[in-house]
């Protein structure tokens, strides 16, 4: 009676939004008299953090502090339609609709600042602090928020800006399958380290050490929230999680958090991740979206690894100590392969 | 746990220098979320608020005889008893919002049920207590029908009909087929060339998408004839459009309020419990709230559904991959919800992110009496890379090769033609495959280390195949394209078309059966069987990174039928068509 290490490694590719296109999203975008921007959306916040991102898209766009702007969602007496948060299509497509409804609205505030300077609205550039001055000459400026203070007050005219991004429907051929499915794809290879008790087949996270690439990360620290709380949720598929244990049987279907299964504190393992960026071409300021990906490379990385560990090939999930018990009977003991 | 950013990889596709992007700004909500003060539908608890709770089935599959309601309707707190017959447009499918799809799941069941869990009758009552004690009193006269469980099960002949909307108990693409198609190339020619055909199963179970705030909505009357709704949902405007549909009231009536939700990972997307706090809230003039239990949540509410993937892999000697053939079936429960796009996604997803030069794919979504599956983290894609990803590595020990070296010579690269007839382009899936490897100290050799995703695709591997090998098994007729998905609109006939054709076996892989939970599977591949052949002298394969297909058959010159067969691009008929 042993515990036996093994490593296991997969890859994947993850496409972004919903597969066919045909999802659009909008935005909309307005300034106070003093500067300050509001977005509005429709689009929802499950915790991953979308009011924060298109708040940074937003700043960025427009040429002003972080500070200067809030999100509000989802009231659909004022932000416009928007699909809807799931196939990781939240950054790229309500990402690039803040950007249009942001370049528009920026562009007002350019043009007020430029009939306040005397100058071209081309010439002005922003500094990302609250200021716009002329290309060059950092000395004739004015800040966004008497830009807009003018706009509003003298020169009559709204801050604000709409936007909206779509992908146009793609068809499918029904006889080949050709179609145009997605724009942008994330990438992540994973390798799992895991030691597998053979007199009890559990099995136990030893590390994980991943690549996740995911286009610019726009906020460093919501892909690594993303990315660890993903792989640890891929951790808990692999293992652990199902409403149906027997299936296809419909018994012993768990009802509460007692009885559906799931890794507690003591099971965390360490995970070290390397973030790629390669920027996507459509994603807004590059960005793709881990939201979903990073569960994936996990499931097949530990069936691996269990493999690598007692030579025992779980193919149907969850790898319960059930299963790989029964696979090492099958094969008269534990069967070790190579070490990697 | 530790987290590094490659900032030399790529670099020169990127400006570093940006103000606000790539900062680790603190989110907006975050001291709202973390002191509790953020407010979620739940918070929302109106005066007078009324409670729903649902009358479920007992039962896998059965007709409902009668409901008799008189004992739960006279119960202390009890404000109404809510039926089928009260929904104004008792039948939707959520994608009908973008045109996929027939109408066919009811809001609350009238005349069946086909899963443990469907609702038949909801009360509405003072409190949750009261609700409960009524639904307990609610009479059903059931009939108990035969049911079916298993995927592969539900698609033979005479099998229980789950879904009266595809009698066959799959849905059908496109108005034409059993199931979703992807034919590039000829793997059953390429199979034959290969040194080594191999076959495995996989089997993803049900997953529960377990947020820690359950689904639920709360709706109230609003002035001016309106009702406003604070709900959970993932998607505000379907599930608005979805109230308004079953509702059958003009969307700007209804004010959805939502955007902070407690955990979503796909369970979200199409609840119904804004349609059924609204038509409480129509029905009484009350605020009402219908909201899972933890109970619910877990075997009433849609999980990620169970899939089941058959993958065949055709390999030469040095690694390269010629062939991949997949047949997979999507539990979707007994009703559509969103599996039918997922099987689409998945298909468009297909061979993974690699280059293989003959693809072929049969994906159905088939019915059966369970809870009906929906969305989850990774839908139509998790399931179908646990299944490429396991098999990659029994292909890998098969032919003797480095797991992850396997990964690089076969990955696609920049330029690369996609089975699903698009490039490639913005790839970096070899470079993840470095980097992972040097951090779990993997040696690779120097060859596999020197790719790279932008040089060695395209050219030869852009091109598709010259002959494509196609069918049209699962072919059905009486789902006219013509009225797909148009039923119940205004001057259509009412009706779902009916469709006259006897299901078929779907062709079943000659994989393994489904063994006892893991002895490990056989190893000879049942069909075709490797041809023998003396091992070729292996040449560097990194050194020529174009797989050269296997010369494939020219058409034949007579296909079945006589009929003229196309072989590369068809008139599309399109499963997702614009209103």
């Amino acid at each position: 009676m042993a515990r036996h290490r093994g490593k296991g490694f997969a890859c994947i590719n993850y496409p972004i939004g919903m597969n066919l296109g045909g999802d659009p999203s909008q935005a909309l975008v307005h300034s106070n008299p003093d500067g300050k921007f509001m977005v509005a959306l429709s689009s929802i916040d499950l915790g991953q953090g979308m009011k924060s991102v298109t708040r940074q898209i937003a700043a960025e766009t427009l040429g002003v502090p972080v500070e200067d702007v809030y999100v509000e969602t989802a009231d659909s007496d004022t932000g416009p339609h928007c699909m809807g948060s799931f196939a990781s299509r939240g950054t790229h497509r309500v990402g690039n609709a803040v950007i249009q409804a942001s370049l528009e609205a920026r562009a007002v505030m350019l043009e007020a600042a430029a009939e306040e300077l005397e100058v071209n609205a081309e010439d002005l550039v922003t500094d990302g602090k609250g200021n716009i001055h002329v290309r060059g000459a950092p000395s004739r400026s004015i800040t966004t928020a008497e830009a807009s203070g003018a706009a509003q007050f003298k020169q009559g005219k709204t801050v604000s800006g709409r936007g909206i991004f779509l992908i146009p429907l793609s068809e499918v051929d029904p006889d080949t399958g050709e179609m145009t499915p997605v724009s942008c794809f994330a990438h992540a290879a994973l390798i799992a380290e895991v030691d597998v008790d053979d007199e009890t087949g559990e099995v136990a996270i030893v590390e994980i050490n991943s690549a996740y690439e995911v286009g610019r990360a726009l906020n460093p620290k919501l892909i690594e929230q993303q990315l660890v709380g993903g792989a640890w949720m891929g951790t808990s598929h692999a293992l652990w999680e199902t409403t149906e244990p027997y299936y296809p049987s419909r018994e012993h279907g768990p009802v509460d958090f007692n009885e559906y299964v799931m890794p507690g504190p003591g099971d965390i393992a360490p995970h070290n991740i390397a973030v790629l960026e390669r920027p996507a071409p459509d994603g807004p300021y590059g960005g793709k979206g881990p939201g979903e990906m990073c569960a994936n490379p996990v499931l097949p990385a530990i069936a691996n690894a269990v493999y690598n560990a007692v030579g025992v090939r779980v193919d149907e999930l969850p790898i319960t100590p059930e299963k790989i018990l029964r696979g090492i009977l099958a094969n008269g003991g534990a069967k070790p392969q190579a070490r990697r | 746990m530790s987290i590094e950013f490659r900032k030399e990889l790529f670099a020169d596709e990127r400006d570093d220098n940006l103000n606000e992007i790539g900062k680790p700004t603190q989110r907006q909500d975050m001291v709202g979320h973390v002191t509790g003060r953020s407010p979620f539908y739940d918070d929302h608890l109106f005066e007078g608020l009324l409670h729903m709770r649902c009358v479920r089935s007992p039962h896998h599959h059965a007709r409902i005889r009668s409901i008799d309601v008189s004992a739960a309707a006279s119960m202390p707190g009890v404000k109404r008893v809510v039926l089928g017959k009260d929904v104004p447009r008792n039948l939707n499918t959520l994608l009908s919002l973008l045109d996929f799809g027939l109408d066919d799941e009811p809001l609350i069941s009238e005349r069946k049920v086909s899963y443990k869990g469907e609702p038949v009758a909801v009360v509405i009552a003072e409190s949750e207590h009261a609700a409960r004690d009524a639904v307990a009193k609610v009479r059903v006269d059931w009939e108990v029908l035969p049911h079916v469980l298993d995927v592969e099960e539900a698609i033979v002949p005479n099998a229980p009909t789950v879904n009266e909307t595809y009698p066959g108990n799959c849905f059908i693409y496109h108005g034409k087929y059993t199931h979703q198609k992807l034919r590039y190339g000829d793997v059953d020619a390429a199979f034959a060339q290969a040194d080594h055909v191999i076959e495995g199963r996989y089997q993803m179970s049900p997953i529960e998408q377990a947020p820690t705030e359950t689904c639920g909505a709360i709706a109230a009357p609003e002035n001016n004839n309106r009702y406003v709704c604070y709900t959970s949902t993932q998607a505000l405007f379907f599930s608005l459009g979805t109230a308004a549909k079953l509702l059958d009231v003009a969307s700007n009536r209804l004010h959805f309020i939502g955007g902070t939700v407690g955990g979503g990972f796909g369970g979200k997307v199409d609840s119904l419990h804004e349609p059924m706090a609204i038509l409480g809230s129509m029905l009484t003039g009350r605020p009402c709230k219908y909201m899972f239990d933890r109970a619910e949540e877990m075997q009433v509410g849609a999980p990620r559904g169970a899939e089941r993937w058959y993958v065949t892999d055709g390999v030469m000697n040095d690694g390269r991959l010629v062939a991949r053939k997949f047949v997979g079936y999507f539990d979707s429960g007994a009703y559509t919800r969103l599996s039918s796009y997922a099987i689409i996604k998945a298909v468009g997803h297909l061979p993974g992110p690699y280059t293989i030069p003959n693809v072929y794919a049969d994906v159905y979504c088939v019915f059966t009496n369970r809870t009906p599956a929906t969305a989850m983290r990774g839908f139509g894609i998790t399931g179908v890379d646990f299944a490429i990803e396991a098999h990659m590595d029994k292909v890998a020990e098969q032919i003797g090769m480095d797991p992850i070296e396997f990964r690089i010579l076969n990955s696609y690269r920049d330029g690369d033609m996609k089975a699903h007839r698009r490039l490639a382009k913005n790839t970096a899936l070899i470079e993840c495959c470095q980097v992972a490897a040097e951090k779990a100290k993997w040696s690779l050799s120097d060859q596999a280390k020197r790719q790279n995703s932008l040089t060695g695709g395209g050219g030869e591997r852009a091109q598709l195949p010259n002959f494509t090998k196609t069918d049209e098994n699962g072919r059905v007729e009486g789902f006219s394209t013509g009225s797909y998905a148009q039923k119940n609109k205004p001057g259509a006939p009412a009706q779902p078309p009916q469709p006259n054709y006897q299901p078929q076996p779907a062709p079943r892989p000659s994989a393994p059966p489904p063994a006892p939970p893991t002895a490990p599977p056989p190893q000879t591949p049942a069909a075709p069987p490797p041809i023998p052949r003396p091992t070729t002298q292996v040449q560097d394969p990194f050194s020529a990174p174009t797989p050269t297909p296997p010369n494939p058959p020219q058409p034949p010159a007579a296909p079945p039928g006589g009929a003229p067969r196309r072989t590369t691009r068809f008139s599309s008929i399109s499963g997702l068509r614009r209103r």
